[in-house]
């Protein structure tokens, strides 16, 4: 038994559940909730460190021999998701702190939190298409309370759209699973890789991965399955808003990845092909739909859809240097764009509004704020030497080398252009001066605040400024994800 | 027997898209039942009918003698009912207390969330609790 793999699972939904205890009580409800995510880091940290050492981990749940029982497996791709998973994790329990009042706590917001980690992790552990299913409904539930948890009418408005959408892309991929079965009788990952190989029919192959990508493009925010998005992350707290921009749609791009690198890679004139397609599309309406918006976290939840498509990119270049570029991308922008969301929240605690109108003289009142939001900001649009640059630029040198130079010019493009959404924040809230016949500040920043924007800002810095190690990860993580062989044989055993 | 339940399946997909399509939230709840029954009725046909057999093995014996009706499709399909069952209920409490809030269960009419070019300002600053000055949301599409 290898019961390092639970643990990310398990760790969550305890603390879930020892919240629910003391329902009621702001003080301990928030003196547990970071502990639980303290040692939900360190159980991450601990498989990560795990993974790194000595490789892949696997683990049959209830000793059933796979493909029978439910494998739970972490690559190199799963150890780095959920350890990013834990950082955003602790940094938004850490943040609530300052922003969630006792009547979003008496509502269950930290159970729902904690639930939501849970099965952010498990979907990322998982070795198993049913599992998958599992987690992504405990995670969505999760979410679905976490969106409308403030009861406020755009909250509804929002909430409606993203729980319609996302219930049709559950059905969708419950389809596929029942197709894939149909087709093949497995629905171990592992053993669906050598299982499609012997299926006669390889058109309706061909058809059932169509599903999965909608289903999965849904839910990672792709072109044209996007359109949720936008109009629901803006709603809730910020708290949430982080979490959500930061892990939901991560988790569908990480299932694309997963599923596309591991099961549908013998028709990749088809998928790959519209997969490429689709993330220049996703890049550059992510990126154009964001200009026209004024308010600070309506800007930063289009752009989400914009870099999801560089992710799409580098899945679908399908070489190592593609999908180092690809997971590099995951790991610098989950914690990226957390970070937007939660400076948003911090200047709208200080400004008392998000939108950029109304906003300005940040520059002048609040240094270290705008410090932290130019490392942000412009991580994001990939300027030299933050994270984001190394991204990009792994991601135009494959787009390059495998001679896809529309999209290679594409990633170039959109990141100027995120360049000039990001500019339009700095210029409208940080440096242009304070609206006139405008009140005093509305409240001061909380030090709970700054604490986690600030180690997030220090990791973006650590990861530009270093990326060697981070690279070296993501580098082993695409050269598993383009050798299934090992991920087959650590799970079946060698067979 | 597979054929006409795969017919079944398509027609009553065909159904549900139709009413999650009509722009109104008591016909989506509708088709996300009728969906739900779609996907799992594909389930079950996706793991053969040819065997009536139920899945039980002889005492002492590892293997069963004979071929068994396959037990995991419907295993699959009660862990989604449940589920789905979950979100069902959380759907209606959710589509119910929009109708509180909004007065409307019409789709298009739903735009506090995102104004249009002509109201920009509505919904647009945050802490906005059920503010009754604000129009109503069932006044037309904006």
């Amino acid at each position: 038994m290898n019961t390092i793999l639970v643990l990310p699972v398990v760790i969550p939904f305890a603390a879930a559940a020892v919240n629910l205890l003391f329902n009621g009580n702001s003080g301990r409800e928030h003196r547990i909730s970071i502990l639980g995510a303290l040692l939900h880091f360190a159980a991450c940290a601990a498989l990560f460190v795990r993974v790194y050492s000595s490789g892949m981990q696997t683990m049959q749940v209830g000793n059933w021999p796979a493909p029978f029982g439910i494998t739970l497996a972490a690559d190199h791709l799963s150890a780095v998701m959920v350890i990013v998973t834990a950082i955003l994790g602790l940094a938004v329990t850490v943040y609530s702190r300052a922003e969630i009042k006792s009547d979003l706590l008496a509502a269950g917001y930290y159970p729902l939190l904690h639930i939501l980690l849970g099965g952010v992790s498990g979907a990322f552990l998982t070795g198993d298409l049913f599992n998958l299913y599992v987690w992504f409904e405990v995670m969505l539930m999760a979410s679905f309370g976490l969106l409308v948890l403030g009861r406020e009418k755009q909250q509804f408005d929002g909430g409606v759209k993203y729980v319609m959408i996302n219930l049709f892309s559950t059905l969708l991929f419950i389809t596929g699973i029942g197709l894939l079965y149909g087709m093949t009788g497995t629905l171990n990952l592992a053993d669906l890789h050598l299982a499609v190989q012997k299926v006669d029919n390889q058109a309706l192959l061909t058809a059932t991965a169509a599903i999965f990508m909608t289903a999965f493009g849904i839910k990672a925010g792709m072109f044209p399955l996007f359109f949720w998005l936008p109009a629901s992350y803006h709603t809730p707290p910020v708290a949430v808003s982080a979490i959500l921009a930061g892990l939901l749609t991560k988790v569908g791009v990480y299932a694309l990845i997963r599923i596309f690198s591991l099961v549908f890679i013998f028709d990749m004139a088809h998928t790959h092909g519209l997969l490429l397609i689709a993330a220049v599309a996703t890049m550059f309406t992510g990126v154009l739909g964001a200009a026209g918006y004024n308010e600070f976290r309506r800007i930063l939840s289009v752009h989400i859809v914009s870099q999801v498509g560089y992710m799409v990119l580098g899945l679908s270049l399908f070489t190592p240097l593609a999908l180092t570029g690809a997971v590099f991308f995951l790991l610098h922008n989950m914690i990226v764009k957390s970070n937007l969301f939660l400076i948003s929240g911090v200047s709208a605690r200080i400004s008392g509004t998000f939108e950029l109108k109304q906003l300005g003289g940040l520059y002048n009142n609040h240094r270290f704020l705008a410090l932290l939001f130019f490392v942000s900001a412009f991580s994001l649009a990939g300027f030299p030497p933050l994270s984001g640059f190394w991204a990009k630029l792994i991601l135009v040198r494959a787009g390059l080398e495998t001679g896809a130079y529309i999209a290679a010019g594409a990633a170039v493009v959109v990141g100027l252009l995120t360049a000039y959404s990001m500019t339009k924040i700095w210029g409208e809230a940080f440096w242009k001066p304070e609206p006139a016949g405008k009140s005093a500040e509305k409240g001061r920043p909380d030090v709970w605040m700054l604490l986690p924007v600030s180690v997030l800002a220090i990791l973006t810095m650590v990861i530009g400024l270093l990326p060697g190690p981070f690279l070296a990860v993501a580098e082993q993580a695409a050269h598993e994800l383009t050798h299934p062989e090992i991920y087959v044989n650590a799970v079946l055993g060698g067979k | 027997m597979e054929t006409a339940l795969a017919f079944m399946c398509g027609i009553i997909a065909a159904a549900s898209i139709y009413l999650m399509l009509s722009g109104n939230l008591i016909r989506f709840i509708f088709g996300l039942v009728l969906a739900t029954n779609a996907v799992n009725l594909l389930i079950f046909v996706s793991g053969r009918l040819a065997e009536t057999r139920p899945p039980l093995i002889e005492e002492d014996a590892a293997v069963p003698a004979k071929a068994l009706a396959n037990a995991l499709p419907q295993a699959l399909i009660l862990t989604a009912i449940v589920i789905g069952f979950a979100l069902l209920t959380f759907v209606f409490i959710l589509f119910y207390r929009t109708y509180q809030s909004l007065g409307t269960v019409d789709t298009e009419s739903m735009r506090i969330a995102e104004p249009g070019q002509s109201d920009p300002e509505a919904g647009a600053t945050p802490g906005e609790r059920d503010d009754t000055s604000k129009p109503a949301a069932g006044e037309g599409p904006a």
